[in-house]
């Protein structure tokens, strides 16, 4: 069985809606749909108050290389164009429209065919992601025309396509390999198109046994296509561990995966990917899971973007009296958002409900010097030295530690006996090690 | 406003082990060997053993309240375990007073004044130990031959451990084929039928607690291991050259405290290293010493002093053998 070779934990996986056939929700009353939910520059946006827009409309433009298109998710009226709190805790702009019917652009085909040949080439592909305002899906939102373009000097020869779906509660990808296992496909033939690679490999975890064998099936359809299960540890998803795991390339620290000559992109954005280029449908909707041990109906939607939290909670059948965190995206990297009419984007993959006695920390006691967080740590950094330099201002050190290698997937903290927040203290002292590398390279 | 949201940062849930929870599990490790040495020593091994863990927690009780005036961590379980250790390191017929200034020096002087749990440089239970050993050596190496329930307390009849057998006999210049006639059988080494410390006598036992250390995930297998396999090879070696001069290497792991010391005692969190490269160089280092100690030292045990020794070259070890970073490679591919 493939995995990475150290660290790692095995929180519990809690899978509630695994065999919870994916539903479209309602549409709301009112979308908000913020103009930054990527890596980069926020776009520009295209719309005045009181403007008419249709499903699928760019609202707002990229900016720079490194940004992407938003599109408007519902048809209506643009009501204001004004702030809003998003799940990452800040304001940021957003377009507020009221829906009105479901009018989508006439050249979006929603006709239940799934057209396998391709037209385009790498090039076309690669515009049609950034038209289409296509992110990575796992969570991390980098635009994927930058990922598909490969730099000057650089060789990519291996697509990996992430269906390790790590985190725990979350189901969202698992779903999608289930019932959208011929458009993955497809969406990963045309990624491999875009990169110009005749490799392609689907990693997934083996507590999915149905998507592997749904998926494996299909593939046999697809040339160059593999697909492969991996031990179920957190985190398998993340991007080094899958490569790792996959085709025992080690991305060197500070590096890139196109390094090692690759690229990954989730099953989520193989997805998107396909609807995006043989069905013209821009992204505006994802598979969002709502979980939670105390949430009484519990499931997996299609969601538009720019829809509150709030309305996939009532679907869900309403917020548990005992909630005490939700948390948008899984409980080991997720964040806890600050309240429930923050909107769902396109890196939301899911919201955990977590009950108030689970959702507070534990009291704080001294480290002990089991190692059980060197051990957990899947690259292999020292988290109580990490944290302990963090604590006593010894940056330079810290550094030289390799603090920025961080990936914060929070296996140290999860796995420490103390309670201690070694995870908090990283992320602090990462901060200001890569302000100092930068006041250094500007010097 | 009790249904404010809580905002804290990733990760947002908990693995099920505390400190407390693997306190308790080294706890039920030593039940097996608890067991035989009440077993072999009596109800002597009772008494060492209670005022030894009440003593060590009262001494932190009393530093922690009001001395240090801090919080107290009586309840954490590291007393107790340090208590447990400390009496497994004892003969059953220690006087309680002795006792009690064992736990004193093994609290007091090598925990509490370095600040408490996690950040002692020594073990503990072997500084007190080691004290005792230095202040009171009389008591500390006439050792009750084993006689179950009959054994008695302080009026027990005392015996030469294995190890003492064979160092007098070959400082008498006897050959090792005419000191074997007077040490137990290794099936009776096994089970823990011999005199020594009350605690490790028993490898059966103490082999069911390193069962149940690797199995709750509480100590990985690397630093008893190096140790045990460290003095198999040496003394191996050393008798393969003259057997003779020197036992044979079951003997060498059979006797005295190496697996005590080596599953319990070198283990101890707080004094070993944080990485496995570094615990395969404590371990062979602990292992090492232990067999110089015993064969070319003054006394006839050697495991106290050689993971005290490793100890000190924790910190240095920690600072200088770090393990290899993932993507700490050369551009492969």
């Amino acid at each position: 069985m493939k995995t990475f070779p150290v660290g790692g934990v095995h929180p519990p996986e809690n899978k509630i809606t695994a065999g919870t056939a994916i539903k479209h929700l309602p549409l709301p009353a009112s979308v908000a749909i913020p103009v930054s939910q990527h890596i980069g520059e926020p776009a520009v946006v295209e719309v005045n108050k009181g403007d008419t827009v249709k499903t699928g409309q760019v609202i707002a433009r990229s900016k720079g290389f490194v940004s992407t298109n938003i599109h408007s998710s519902v048809s209506g009226k643009v009501s204001k164009i004004d702030t809003i709190l998003d799940s990452t805790g800040f304001r940021q702009t957003a377009v507020f429209i009221d829906t009105e019917g479901d009018e989508w652009l006439e050249t979006i085909d929603r006709t239940d065919s799934i057209p396998a040949g391709i037209k385009f080439s790498s090039e076309e592909i690669i515009k049609k992601c950034l038209e289409s305002g296509i992110v990575g899906l796992g969570g991390a939102t980098f635009p994927s025309h930058v990922k598909l373009t490969v730099p000057a000097g650089k060789r990519c020869d291996t697509l990996i396509i992430n269906g390790a779906e790590c985190e725990p509660y979350l189901t969202s990808d698992h779903r999608l390999m289930l019932e959208k296992a011929r458009e993955i496909l497809i969406g990963t033939s045309i990624l491999m198109k875009a990169l110009k690679v005749n490799k392609a490999l689907i990693g997934i975890e083996n507590n999915k046994p149905d998507a592997i064998s749904q998926l494996s099936g299909l593939a046999k359809e697809f040339q160059g296509i593999t697909v492969h299960s991996l031990k179920v540890k957190y985190p398998q998803g993340a991007e080094k561990q899958l490569i790792k795991a996959l085709i025992n390339r080690e991305v060197p620290s500070g590096r890139l995966p196109l390094d090692v000559n690759a690229v990954v992109h989730n099953v989520g954005t193989a997805f998107a990917v396909y609807e995006a280029v043989q069905k013209n449908k821009p992204l505006f909707e994802r598979v969002v899971t709502i979980t939670g041990r105390s949430v009484l109906n519990p499931g997996n939607y299609f969601v538009r973007t720019g829809t509150p939290v709030r309305s996939l909670i009532e679907a869900a059948g309403g917020l548990p009296e005992d909630t005490g965190k939700v948390i948008s995206g899984g409980p080991m990297m997720g964040k806890a958002i600050p309240n429930i009419d923050v909107p769902v984007v396109k890196g939301t993959s899911g919201i955990v409900l977590i009950p108030r006695n689970e959702s507070e920390r534990t009291v704080i006691r001294p480290c002990i010097r089991c190692a059980k967080c060197v051990a957990a740590c899947a690259l292999n950094l020292e988290p109580y030295l990490l944290m302990a330099l963090s604590e006593k201002n010894e940056f330079e050190r810290a550094e030289r530690e390799r603090i920025t290698d961080c990936m914060e997937c929070g296996s140290c903290s999860y796995t420490c006996p103390a309670g201690r927040p070694l995870l908090d203290y990283i992320r602090l002292g990462k901060a200001i090690v890569i302000k100092m590398a930068r006041k250094r390279m500007s010097n | 406003m009790n249904n404010l949201l809580n905002v804290s940062l990733s990760p947002h849930i908990h693995g099920k082990e505390t400190t407390q929870k693997l306190m308790l599990g080294v706890v039920t490790a030593l039940i097996p060997a608890f067991f035989t040495s009440v077993f072999f020593f009596g109800y002597g091994a009772l008494i060492v053993t209670t005022v030894s863990v009440a003593s060590c927690l009262l001494f932190e009780y009393f530093i922690a309240k009001y001395v240090l005036k801090t919080s107290i961590t009586i309840t954490d379980g590291s007393a107790v375990v340090t208590g447990l250790l400390l009496a497994f390191n004892l003969p059953s017929n220690i006087p309680v007073l002795i006792i009690v200034i064992g736990s004193f020096i093994s609290i007091a002087v090598a925990k509490m004044t370095f600040g408490g749990l996690g950040n002692n440089p020594f073990n503990p239970a072997l500084v007190g130990r080691v004290f005792m050993l230095i202040s009171f050596p009389v008591q500390m190496t006439s050792w009750p031959v084993p006689a179950g329930f009959d054994t008695g307390y302080t009026d027990a009849v005392t015996g030469a451990t294995p190890l003492a057998i064979i160092k007098e006999g070959l400082k008498n210049g006897e050959p090792i084929s005419q000191l074997m006639s007077q040490i137990p059988t290794p099936a009776q080494m096994f089970l823990g039928e011999m005199g020594g410390s009350m605690g490790e006598v028993a490898a059966a036992a103490l082999l069911l607690g390193f069962v149940w250390l690797l199995f709750r995930k509480i100590i990985t297998w690397h630093i008893p291991a190096t140790i045990v396999v460290t003095i198999f090879i040496f003394t191996g070696i050393l008798w393969a050259i003259n057997p003779e001069k020197y036992a044979n290497p079951q003997f060498h792991i059979l006797a005295g405290g190496v697996l005590l010391g080596a599953i319990f005692m070198a283990t101890d969190y707080v004094t070993s290293p944080m990485n496995l490269k570094a615990m395969l160089l404590y371990g062979f280092g602990i292992g090492m010493l232990t067999v110089v100690i015993r064969i070319w030292g003054a006394y006839p045990e050697g495991v106290s002093f050689a993971i005290l020794i490793m100890n000190a070259f924790v910190p240095l070890m920690n600072a200088y053998i770090k393990p290899k970073r993932f993507g700490e490679v050369v551009k492969n591919g």
